[in-house]
């Protein structure tokens, strides 16, 4: 059965991925005359702009140009950047894990803060440490994360003379290091993000401490951080986890901005830097590959809906 | 006596008269949803109190602004605030305050350009997707899909920088990015009044679809659609100083809060702390404001999520 | 019967009860200073449309009532001896599930959808009973074999959705009777049921709970429910008890008007169908405004007049065991 039900659903992608690839795929096309001229005078790539639009495989037929490109991805070859002249994915592959870390230390501090924070504000529904409690959510969603890193940067150079290290430290080196510096970065990741957890915790538990199974349970004896636990947060849960698959596009949204203030090399650095260099291949390579990322991790998501709820059947 | 007692049956409205209530006073709508917002969501109402100071700020930038956002008052660099200067000036000795006000300028209007182009946009995709459905629906809803897999700031980015730098090429960045979530919305809004019985009833006497769309439809997804305007705006103008904050916003010199946060807040970090507190500070509040009033008309407006009484039993 | 009842010290003793919420929209008075007492092993019909109170009442035993908003008072809410509203939660836990224990309307909905039946069991009989593996399995299989589960070891691991509505109410009543309550609280068991099985799951409950020696309150909308399973019946109305007697009393000689109209309600095939069903005109009052100084039923009473709109009938023992509230009764009799 959950065989059957995830082929499906990687059949439904079918189309979607296409039509990705097919944005992604015109991105190139739709690049004015001018930029074209910009990128030789600029950057150097070429030394006319015909050699640049044969480098850039624009030469041939439209149906021809997009039948090679996707030839290319499927044999995992994303391009090669004009920038470095090495392939994308490579240039890829070596800025991910530090997303990658980033995004999943953001991730642990969300669910760290946001659910037991909807949880509380949840319980002491409309009373002054709710209200405060949502405020400071309505701010967290308000508040951009790089005014908190600018801020951060600010103050924390007066006041404790703390300047974040302008050299990354690579994680072969010093894992330990190496994760210390994206501490600061990821906790600001996630306060936008927990602020989004925690409204949607709150919401589900106040749906579910009102459902009938909350009075059995509390009908059975059963302590009240028992019934919080173990009955209501289970069911609360199940519609937050839907919410994190949105997040996750959020998510990389916000490592772009975070690793160009901490200059971080991840791939969000990577896109930044590959659309002031007018490195397109590259611009394109990032965006196939965070999108594929993005439609893989909501399928996973959905799939593990259906884990954590047991009426959920495949079909 | 019993039987004949029995018979007799009390009018329920002869003992009820004094549960007569005296109908509400009728208003224009938007008077009642006002109304209705003061009384009911103070927090809502605060959001619109900044709303309106940001739309009155940018209205009268000229009139509240002491100088020219541009002009460079010579030896001022980096000068902290003052009489002269409320907030400060930045390191080309521009005058923060007037700077700050006119922002609100750029704000809006890409703000409301960008909103605007989208909830037209996805007013227009939702309400046909929803209401003829088919095939095309299936096409366009295929294609939300795709877009919507594309982070916003990726779509952003990404279009800006193949249209290139530019206030209106942000505008259409900012619309691109947000148009497809907010239609996907909209149909399902459309979708829920398609199947309503007064949809039903117009269909029946034979009413035409577009009749039926204008007068029926497009009335009831409004409520839908003024929420996802209101959020909109928050999440386009925080949007735009993010991309100003990268760099690719509006053009300098135009004042734009995100690009004045990046340049001279960070570099002049440790001369004048003032640089990076007051853009971030107007940024939070304008997008604080949208968030809170947007929050509150979503629930005024959404019969859905207004919850009855809260009574266990 | 009643007066060797009455003799007994009772289980549950209630004098005047009184529950109120305060809402947004205003202070709804749900029971309205009710006195009754419950005896050890009898079973106890509490009657009334919906609303009147008497879920709230029983709720209000158990202290299932959210304060605030509700708020309950008591002259006497004594349980085997203890006053159940100076005890702490935490002792108030002690007796929940535990000595009085609830099975409640909706089987769809009060079993939690995604624990499986099994850890809905095991977790209130390891809470009171302080059983451990594998006695708590066994356990868990005795009970659900009582309640007339086939396969108990498989239903263990199943989720309520995979059960019929049926099998649900019979698990809840194993859940309410797994830790040998004194009490067993019944809350429209079986409402949301099909009309097939009611009468089945009426008299497993009854029949358990005889085994066990516990008392019962079977509440309900419906005569037809109290009438085969129950040795008293107490009939509610707008937060009020009107009247209380013993079962057969109270079918071959209801008192109130209230009753009466009720009684006169119930389809019956004994009888001819000579004229319309009967129904009582009107509503109940609304508990949320300000209720009339008298009688509560007087707007819907057939023989009420102006005396019963400005003064509250007391509860009077009309005969031997039969008390009623109603001026009409009381003076007529």
């Amino acid at each position: 059965m959950l065989r059957w039900y995830i082929l499906r659903r990687i059949v439904l992608l079918i189309p979607t991925l296409l039509l990705v690839s097919f944005f992604v795929f015109s991105i190139v096309r739709l690049l004015p005359g001018d930029v074209v001229a910009i990128m030789i005078a600029e950057q150097g790539y070429a030394d006319d702009e015909a050699e640049l639009r044969k480098t850039l495989g624009l030469d041939k037929p439209l149906i021809v140009q997009y039948a090679i490109y996707m030839k290319n991805v499927f044999s995992g070859d994303l391009g090669k950047s004009l920038w470095s002249g090495k392939p994308v994915l490579e240039e890829l592959g070596r800025r991910l894990p530090t997303t990658l870390r980033l995004g999943l230390m953001a991730l642990f501090w969300t669910l760290l803060m946001g659910v037991p924070i909807g949880v509380l504000s949840a319980l002491y529904q409309d009373r002054w440490s709710d209200y405060l409690l949502r405020s400071a959510a309505i701010g967290g969603l308000s508040i951009p994360g790089f005014w908190i890193a600018t801020l951060i940067l600010v103050f924390g150079a007066i006041w404790f003379k703390w300047v974040p290290p302008m050299d990354y430290v690579p994680f072969s080196e010093d894992p330990i290091k190496s994760l210390s510096q994206l501490v600061v970065p990821s906790f600001i990741l996630s306060i936008g993000l927990s602020a989004g957890i925690m409204r949607m915790t709150r919401t589900m538990m106040l749906e579910v401490m009102k459902e009938d199974y909350i009075r059995t349970a509390r009908a059975k004896g059963l302590a009240g951080w028992i019934v919080v636990v173990r009955h209501a947060l289970k069911n609360a849960l199940i519609p937050v986890l839907s919410i994190m698959g949105i997040q996750i596009a959020m998510l990389i949204g916000g490592t772009v901005i975070m690793e160009s203030i901490f200059v971080l090399p991840g791939m969000g650095k990577y896109l930044i830097d590959a659309i002031s260099w007018r490195d397109y291949p590259a611009i394109q390579g990032i965006n196939l590959f965070i999108c594929t990322w993005i439609i893989s991790i909501n399928l996973v998501v959905d799939l593990l809906y259906g884990l954590f709820d047991p009426r959920i059947r495949y079909r | 006596m019993e039987s004949s007692s029995q018979e007799k049956i009390i009018d329920p409205v002869s003992v009820r008269v004094e549960e007569i209530i005296t109908p509400p006073k009728r208003h224009h709508w938007i008077i009642d949803l006002f109304i209705q917002l003061v009384k009911t969501k103070p927090l809502g109402a605060f959001g619109g109190l900044l709303v309106l100071g940001m739309v009155l700020m940018a209205i009268f930038a000229p009139v509240i602004a002491p100088y020219d956002p541009n002009a460079m008052h010579g030896e001022k660099i980096v000068a902290p605030p003052s009489m002269t200067f409320f907030l400060g000036t930045d390191a080309l000795a521009r005058d923060m305050f007037s700077r700050i006000a006119y922002g609100a300028r750029v704000s809006m209007t890409v703000g409301l350009g960008a909103v605007g182009l989208s909830t037209l946009l996805s007013t227009l995709i939702g309400i046909i997707s929803g209401y003829y459905g088919g095939t095309f629906d299936t096409i366009v809803q295929r294609i939300v899909d795709a877009i919507m897999s594309f982070p916003w700031l990726v779509i952003m980015l990404t279009v800006m920088a193949i249209l290139g730098p530019g206030q209106l090429n942000v505008i259409l960045a900012l619309a691109i990015a947000g148009f497809a979530g907010a239609s996907r919305v909209v149909r399902s809004a459309v979708l829920a009044i398609k199947e309503s019985d007064y949809v039903m009833a117009a269909k029946a006497i034979g009413c035409k679809n577009r009749t039926i769309l204008i007068r029926h439809i497009l009335p009831n997804v409004a409520a839908p659609i003024i929420v996802l305007a209101t959020l909109g705006l928050g999440n386009t103008i925080l949007a735009e100083a993010s991309l100003s904050f990268l760099g690719f916003g509006v053009p300098p010199p135009a004042p734009s809060w995100g690009r004045m946060l990046s340049g001279d807040g960070i570099n002049y970090m440790l001369k004048g702390p003032w640089l990076a507190i007051f853009p971030g500070l107007a940024i939070s509040a304008g997008v604080f404001g949208f968030n809170m009033l947007g929050d509150a008309l979503r629930d005024l407006l959404d019969p859905k999520l207004t919850g009855g009484m809260r009574l266990r039993r | 019967m009643e007066t060797a009842q009455t003799d007994k010290k009772p289980i549950l003793d209630v004098d005047g009860l009184d529950v109120k919420f305060f809402l947004r929209d205003g202070t709804l008075n749900a029971v309205r200073d009710i006195s009754f007492a419950l005896y050890p092993g009898e079973s106890l019909g509490v009657v009334g449309e919906s609303g009147c109170g008497k879920s709230v009442t029983f709720l209000s035993v158990m202290r299932l009532i959210q304060v605030p908003p509700g708020k309950i008072q008591a002259t006497t809410l004594r349980f085997d001896g203890t006053d159940l509203l100076k005890l702490t939660e935490k002792e108030m836990q002690q007796i929940r599930g535990n000595r009085i224990s609830m099975v409640f309307q909706d089987p769809m909905t009060s079993l939690n959808p995604v624990l499986t039946i099994g850890k809905q069991m095991k977790e209130v009989i390891k809470l009171h009973l302080k059983l451990k593996e594998p006695e708590l399995e066994d356990r868990c299989i005795e009970l659900l074999t009582k309640v007339g589960i086939s396969e108990p070891k498989m239903r263990l691991g199943s989720y309520p959705h995979q059960l019929s509505g049926g099998l649900r109410q019979r698990v809840m009543i194993a859940i309410a009777l797994s830790c040998n309550p004194t009490i067993l609280l019944a809350d429209e068991p079986t409402t949301a049921l099909d009309v097939t099985i009611q009468d089945q799951i009426l008299r497993l409950i009854r029949s358990l709970a005889k085994d066990l020696g516990a008392a019962t309150v079977l509440i309900t909308h419906n005569f037809g429910a109290v009438a085969g399973t129950t040795d008293r019946i107490m009939v509610m109305y707008a937060g009020k008890i009107v009247e209380s007697t013993s079962t057969p009393d109270l079918f071959k000689e209801p008192l109130h008007p209230y009753t009466r109209g009720l009684l006169k309600s119930i389809p019956r095939v004994d009888k001819e169908a000579q004229e319309k069903l009967f129904s009582i005109a009107g509503a109940p009052p609304d508990l949320m405004r300000e209720l009339v100084k008298g009688c509560a039923f007087i707007a819907r009473c057939p023989v009420g007049d102006d005396y019963c709109f400005h003064h509250l009938p007391p509860m009077v023992e009309n005969r031997p065991g039969h008390f009623v509230s109603c001026w009409k009764v009381s003076h007529a009799a």
